[in-house]
């Protein structure tokens, strides 16, 4: 099996499908000749052609609004946002026209939109947003964020091949920070949840880059020893409730941790699930860590201080442990 | 003129007919408490809405708006489920799950339009793409108002289109308002002008001529299908009710109202008609009893199941994309027999 970065295994899945469906084709701005912005498409309108490998006028609305209407004549678009954060100017098209319209008369809306997302590296306000909660507030659409290579794209095989609007977030810091073995050939990764790694006294519940920084957190040689079972969700929309219902029942203890804002992030209505459904189960509060409700600021210290670090999740951990 | 022949001036006229047939049944309906919400009208612009549908092929698609209901009609979509829809029945295109003219039959090659305008030039951009793309010779078509010129989606609609030279006719329904809104106070410069700037043609149509809108959409098309890209087409019209049925139109001037009535597109085809020794009060009759049986179908039909309310919001499956509808003009008798399939 070859071992890929992250972003390869994107591109992997995107070529894929490009060969094995005349119907898929990508487009975004800088997409072609310059191979997008981290160069997912690199090399892309050499093998495909101009005509499947589109670059746009800058316009997100446009490229959105663009995509349904090709995906109800019987295409399969992927669009690229330059960034997650550019999603806003096309947030209307997304969310009212295709979130909606399956629901209104029966016609489905087969479309994806990658969105690199989230912070780390200086991006300042406006390329460091983790926009995954506009969506899961949007009935219709269904919402990825995969932390590892091989689900990066078996989840993304899994997104075109869906008969849905549906917003992919790739962590931008997972990009060529993370590799790992990728299966060669066509595979669908399922929306659900993955036990990263099992434990008995606590469960950490993340997603996408969180899923490292946990992992990293909650090492039992940093925790005395204590078994923290590690929940990834890779799906947002649809929500694995029963993955996380069943962990928070074998350890009674429950950390989430998004890198979102947090009021109403997507850790928000997994803290609601678990205290509405697991209330009995449970041997603690439900905590949560995520950024404070701040735009994401640029320079490194103040960046630092408001995303979720490793030693905040740590503490977190131990607070609950100790509980 | 040439490219209509007798039969085609008679449906155009049917057409409109029945869109304003259906409408005023539909008020009183609203009056009468069986439509919720509000109700929107397309009173006085018939002629824009059929006019250019009636242009259309059959692998054609369109994207009407709130007051182009007659495009529906063209293309094959039944009054009974129209007046259903209005009343949020089971039977309604959306099964009461959105109201008014916001629907679209799949089968019928019709996109519903969303309220937030105008997005639908956006959509119709990605199919004319689509069809490019494929090499099909096939156009998509969008209308929209004169208020949603104001918005972003337009800029960026019409410079997509021009940048690719796209298969898309835009259909600007200019009826002098939006809502309460004057086009003084819309825009400093027509909006047809702007065409020109985005690198094709814009064109302004007497919007309350059925026959002068047909031909400016059916050149536009032509146009489009040669590769030569958009056109905008203004159609100039009239809304002749309020905003919707709660908007008593108080910032009308009467005397603008009392000029537009003159200028009935509907009594306008009728003249044109009635000189073809064509019997215009039994086609006005026959329409209404077709609208009478209809609304009586509507009312008879079931509110729908709330138990579904909650269903169908994801599509399962292999998605069917937009079907074929109906394409009445004479002059795609061979190319709807000559389509593949």
């Amino acid at each position: 099996m070859p071992t890929m970065t992250y972003l390869e295994a994107i591109a992997d899945a995107l070529r894929e499908q490009l060969r094995a469906d005349p119907r898929v084709f990508v487009l975004g701005e800088d997409v072609g000749a310059f191979g997008g912005a981290f160069k997912v498409t690199d090399g892309f309108v050499e093998e495909f052609g101009e005509e499947r490998v589109i670059d746009t006028p800058l316009a997100e609305a446009a490229i959105v609004g663009a995509a349904v209407g090709a995906a109800v004549v019987g295409m399969r678009p992927v669009c690229e946002m330059q960034f997650a954060d550019f999603v806003a100017c096309g947030f209307d098209q997304l969310v009212n026209v295709a979130g909606k319209t399956h629901y209104r008369f029966g016609l489905a809306v087969p479309l994806v939109v990658r969105l690199p997302s989230g912070g780390g590296f200086s991006g300042g306000p406006f390329h460091s947003q983790n926009p995954e909660a506009w969506f899961m507030h949007a009935p219709g659409i269904k919402v990825l964020a995969p932390s590892t290579a091989e689900d990066a794209k078996g989840l993304l095989t899994a997104a075109i091949r869906d008969p849905n609007p549906v917003v992919f977030l790739e962590h931008k810091h997972l990009y060529r920070r993370v590799k790992g073995e990728v299966p060669e050939g066509i595979y669908e990764t399922p929306m659900s949840a993955r036990v990263v790694r099992e434990g008995t006294d606590l469960t950490v519940i993340a997603y996408g880059a969180m899923v490292h920084a946990a992992l990293e957190a909650s090492a039992p040689e940093a925790l005395d020893g204590a078994s923290v079972e590690i929940l990834d969700l890779r799906s947002l929309v649809p929500l694995d409730t029963q993955a996380i219902l069943a962990s928070v029942a074998k350890t009674s203890k429950a950390l989430i941790v998004d890198e979102a804002n947090e009021t109403c992030a997507a850790g928000a209505q997994v803290a609601a699930l678990i205290a509405e459904h697991a209330f009995e189960q449970l041997d603690g509060p439900v905590r949560r860590v995520a950024t404070p409700d701040v735009p994401i600021p640029f320079s490194p210290p103040l960046e630092q201080a408001v995303l979720p670090s490793v030693e905040r999740i740590r503490d977190a951990c131990r607070d609950l442990l100790d509980y | 003129m040439e490219s209509l022949s007798r039969a085609d001036r008679v449906e155009l006229l049917r057409a409109m007919l029945l869109m304003r047939a259906i409408e005023s049944r539909a008020l009183t309906l609203y009056r009468q408490g069986r439509v919720p919400g509000s109700f929107y009208d397309g009173f006085g612009q018939e002629a824009v809405s059929v006019g250019a549908a009636f242009a259309l092929g059959p692998r054609d698609r369109l994207c009407p708006l709130h007051r182009d209901l007659g495009a529906h009609l063209v293309r094959g979509v039944e009054p009974a489920r129209i007046l259903a829809q209005y009343m949020g029945r089971a039977s309604g295109v959306t099964g009461g799950r959105d109201g008014n003219v916001h629907f679209g039959d799949p089968a019928s090659g019709v996109m519903g339009m969303v309220s937030m305008l105008p997005d639908m030039m956006c959509v119709a951009a990605g199919m004319a793409m689509a069809f490019k793309l494929r090499g099909e010779p096939r156009v998509a078509l969008s209308w929209f108002g004169d208020g949603a010129t104001s918005r972003g989606d337009f800029h960026e609609a019409m410079n997509w289109a021009g940048v690719q030279r796209l298969p898309v006719v835009f259909v600007l329904e200019n009826n002098q308002f939006a809502y309460s809104t004057p086009l003084a106070k819309q825009f400093a410069v027509d909006p047809v002008e702007r065409a020109r700037v985005y690198g094709f043609p814009g064109v302004t149509v007497d919007g309350n001529d059925v026959e002068a809108v047909f031909e400016a959409v059916r050149a536009a098309r032509e146009r489009a299908l040669t590769g030569a890209g958009p056109t905008l087409v203004e159609a100039v019209t009239m809304r002749m009710h309020g905003h919707a049925a709660h908007d008593d139109m108080r910032y009308v001037p009467p005397e603008l109202l009392a000029e537009w009535t003159r200028r009935d597109p509907i009594e306008r085809q009728e003249r044109r008609v009635a000189q073809l020794a064509v019997d215009v009060a039994d086609l006005r009759a026959a329409v209404d009893v077709e609208v009478e049986a209809a609304a009586a179908e509507a009312l008879a039909a079931p509110m729908p199941d709330p138990a579904g309310a909650a269903r169908g919001v994801f599509a399962e499956g292999e998605p069917e994309p937009l079907g074929d509808g109906r394409a009445p003009w004479s002059g795609f008798a061979d190319a709807v027999a000559e389509a593949p399939a």
